[in-house]
């Protein structure tokens, strides 16, 4: 068996360290794995609804939108089969913690599943995960099979008569179809375009039907709010923001990697305590808080607590939690340059201002990083990033525009400096 | 030559289109297959495809070509994705990536002339909390140095090397 001959248990959600993993059924089952899910068995669909509801479980696609309150936007049976979809697309540049759950430690995620499933009553599952992640492709594949003989999935689970079939669907290189809608479309094998909502996928889904879909951190959740029960998962965070959280740390820093603590632990506990602080002791320069679409902080930010309202009345947003760290020698030109062409190269084409504005905000970084900008260029970035904002079909338009205003905001002086000399201070070429 | 499944394949197209309730989403997981089968999505492998699932060629070239995983055309044996994304680029992909190119001889897009490699810059690959990252034939090698891209080149090589007679494709 590869579960790296430890049997680890660090936290609620991070049970493996790296090189570790829990890849065995049994072994998930002694450290406490499907009483959760007996739990939810023995209720009614509705109740474990409410329990989601009161644990406060906000989804960790990024959005933080209330699990129980999207499951209670499914309308009433009409007879349409219901979808559950589980987003494993794992694609916003700086994110690394659901290729954790996928690879190392899949049981819970599972879990989560097979337990949400029961509560909004579908029949069938899909997780869409990248399809870059093939070894978590694999694993997972592996994990149902396993589910299915030892009695869990199938025409009954858990000895409860519940139909339960889960697949896997894998993704195909297209950032874009981690967006919800871009995902369904993907699903139905087409070309991953966002749709347009109204109508939410709570009630015209998947071919139509109602389908709700969760990020798989969020099912890792669901199974911690049913084993310790919805007072205790809440108690775990911060007040209507509940439970435990994966944190993500990288770029410039001593130890950077996964880390869990409640919702809300401050940037400094998680950048100066578990990371070790940065490579040399050097001043932060910036800090991207969770994933490059979250606008860039810096170090006067350090004691925010990372937690969905709190990142956000400090003018980012928490995102996937995953903090990016650079110091006072990096050009923060070539930083925002990576990001501007990661969201040109990953439009979908279908809005005028977002394909068009995307690759305008790319030649602009560009021409500055490569000390060709002109005076004025700071004002044609912020003013091509604001004709994208609130102007398109899904939040791929803000997530590219968001960065460079912060950008430009924060680092003004970088940029009037990299145009001024006709070159990049730092030694960039 | 007609196209035509391996037994195999067709063994895992059967098992693929029972998954869904509708042919058409049974379509990227079938394009897999014939990638994996006929080496790249030529213009053959899609119309296969067409018929097997009985869709509109169009429909099918619609989705493949939104797709980047979805091969249009040849690649190396070995097909090299360095991650050029923030966090990697924060601990130093671009000297990566311009180690490799020398290294290899060809710039991303490219293949060599053996047809053993060929080199892409890609975005973040989920592997950021130990960056640089690549991925070879979407297998994941983390927290790159120089040195370790080189003793991965080279193991590539010998494992692809001949043992003792022809060499053979796959
Ligand atoms: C451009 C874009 C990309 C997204 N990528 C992802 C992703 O890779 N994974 C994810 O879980 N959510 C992603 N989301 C958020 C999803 O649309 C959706 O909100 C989420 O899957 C809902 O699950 P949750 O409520 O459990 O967080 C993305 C959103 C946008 C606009
Ligand atoms: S905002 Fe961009 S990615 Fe989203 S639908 Fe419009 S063009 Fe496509
Ligand atoms: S930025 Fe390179 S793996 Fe995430």
């Amino acid at each position: 068996m590869s579960d790296g001959g430890k049997t680890p248990s660090r936290g609620h959600l991070l049970r493996c360290g790296p090189g570790e993993a829990i890849l065995d059924l049994r072994l998930h089952e002694t450290m406490g794995g499907f009483q959760a899910l007996r739990k939810a068995l023995a209720m009614d669909p509705p109740r474990v609804v409410e329990e989601v509801r009161k644990a406060g479980i906000r989804g960790r696609g990024g959005a933080g939108f209330p699990a129980g309150v999207k499951w209670g936007f499914l309308p009433k049976d009409d007879g349409r089969p219901r979808y559950l979809v589980i987003n494993a697309d794992e694609g916003e540049p700086c994110t690394f913690k659901d290729r954790y759950f996928i690879e190392q430690d899949p049981f819970p995620l599972l879990e989560g599943i097979l337990i949400s499933a029961w509560a909004i009553q579908a029949h069938r599952v899909y997780i869409y995960v990248r399809g870059e992640f093939q070894k978590g492709i694999r694993t997972l594949e592996k994990a149902i099979a396993d589910l299915r003989r030892a009695g869990y999935l199938g025409r009954t689970v858990a000895g409860r008569p519940f139909a339960l079939d889960v697949f896997v669907h894998p993704g195909a290189g297209a950032y874009i179809c981690g967006e919800e809608s871009a995902l369904l479309e993907s699903l139905e094998g087409k070309a991953g375009r966002p749709r347009n909502k109204p109508p939410f996928p709570a009630s015209v889904g998947l071919w139509g039907c109602p389908t709700i879909i969760n990020n798989v951190e969020t099912m890792a959740c669901v199974r911690l709010a049913l084993l310790h029960g919805a007072e205790a998962f809440l108690a775990m965070g911060r007040p209507g923001d509940g439970g435990p959280k994966v944190y993500g740390l990288s770029g410039q820093v001593k130890r950077p990697g996964l880390y869990e603590g409640p919702m809300g632990v401050t940037l400094r506990t998680l950048i100066m305590d578990w990371g070790g602080g940065t490579l040399g002791d050097r001043p932060i320069k910036g800090i991207i808080p969770g994933g490059t679409s979250t606008p860039v902080l810096g170090p006067e930010h350090l004691d925010v607590p990372m937690d969905f309202d709190s990142m956000k009345a400090a003018g980012s947003m928490l995102g996937t939690a995953a903090a990016t760290v650079f110091t006072d020698d990096t050009c923060p030109v070539g930083v925002l340059l990576r990001i501007a062409r990661f969201y040109a190269h990953e439009s979908c084409g279908q809005c005028t201002p977002c394909r068009d504005g995307t690759g305008w905000l790319e030649r602009i970084v560009e021409a500055i990083e490569h000390g060709e900008g002109r005076p004025g260029d700071c004002e044609r970035l912020l003013s091509a990033a604001r004709m994208i904002t609130g102007n398109t079909i899904c939040a791929l338009g803000d997530a590219a525009a968001f960065p460079v205003i912060s950008f430009v905001n924060r680092f003004r002086q970088d940029f009037e400096d990299h145009i001024a000399a006709h070159r990049c201070p730092f030694g960039a070429v | 030559m007609a196209l035509e499944f391996s037994a195999e394949r067709e063994r895992e197209f059967q098992e693929v289109v029972a998954r869904y309730p509708d042919r058409q989403a049974a379509l990227i997981p079938v394009l897999y297959l014939a990638d994996r089968e006929f080496g790249f999505l030529s213009p053959e492998a899609m119309e296969y495809v067409a018929r097997r699932l009985d869709l509109p060629l169009t429909r099918v070239v619609n989705t493949a070509s939104f797709y980047t995983m979805l091969r249009k055309r040849q690649t190396g044996r070995f097909h090299i994705q360095v991650c050029v994304n923030v966090a990697c680029h924060l601990r130093g992909a671009d000297g990566l990536l311009r180690h490799l190119e020398r290294r290899l001889g060809i710039s991303p897009g490219e293949i060599t002339p053996d047809g053993l490699f060929s080199l892409e810059g890609v975005q973040c690959l989920a592997a950021c909390g130990n960056a640089p990252a690549l991925q070879v034939n979407y297998e994941y090698h983390e927290g790159m140095t120089e040195e370790a891209v080189d003793r991965l080149i080279d193991r590539l090589r010998a494992e692809a090397a001949p043992k003792g007679g022809e060499a053979t494709r796959e």
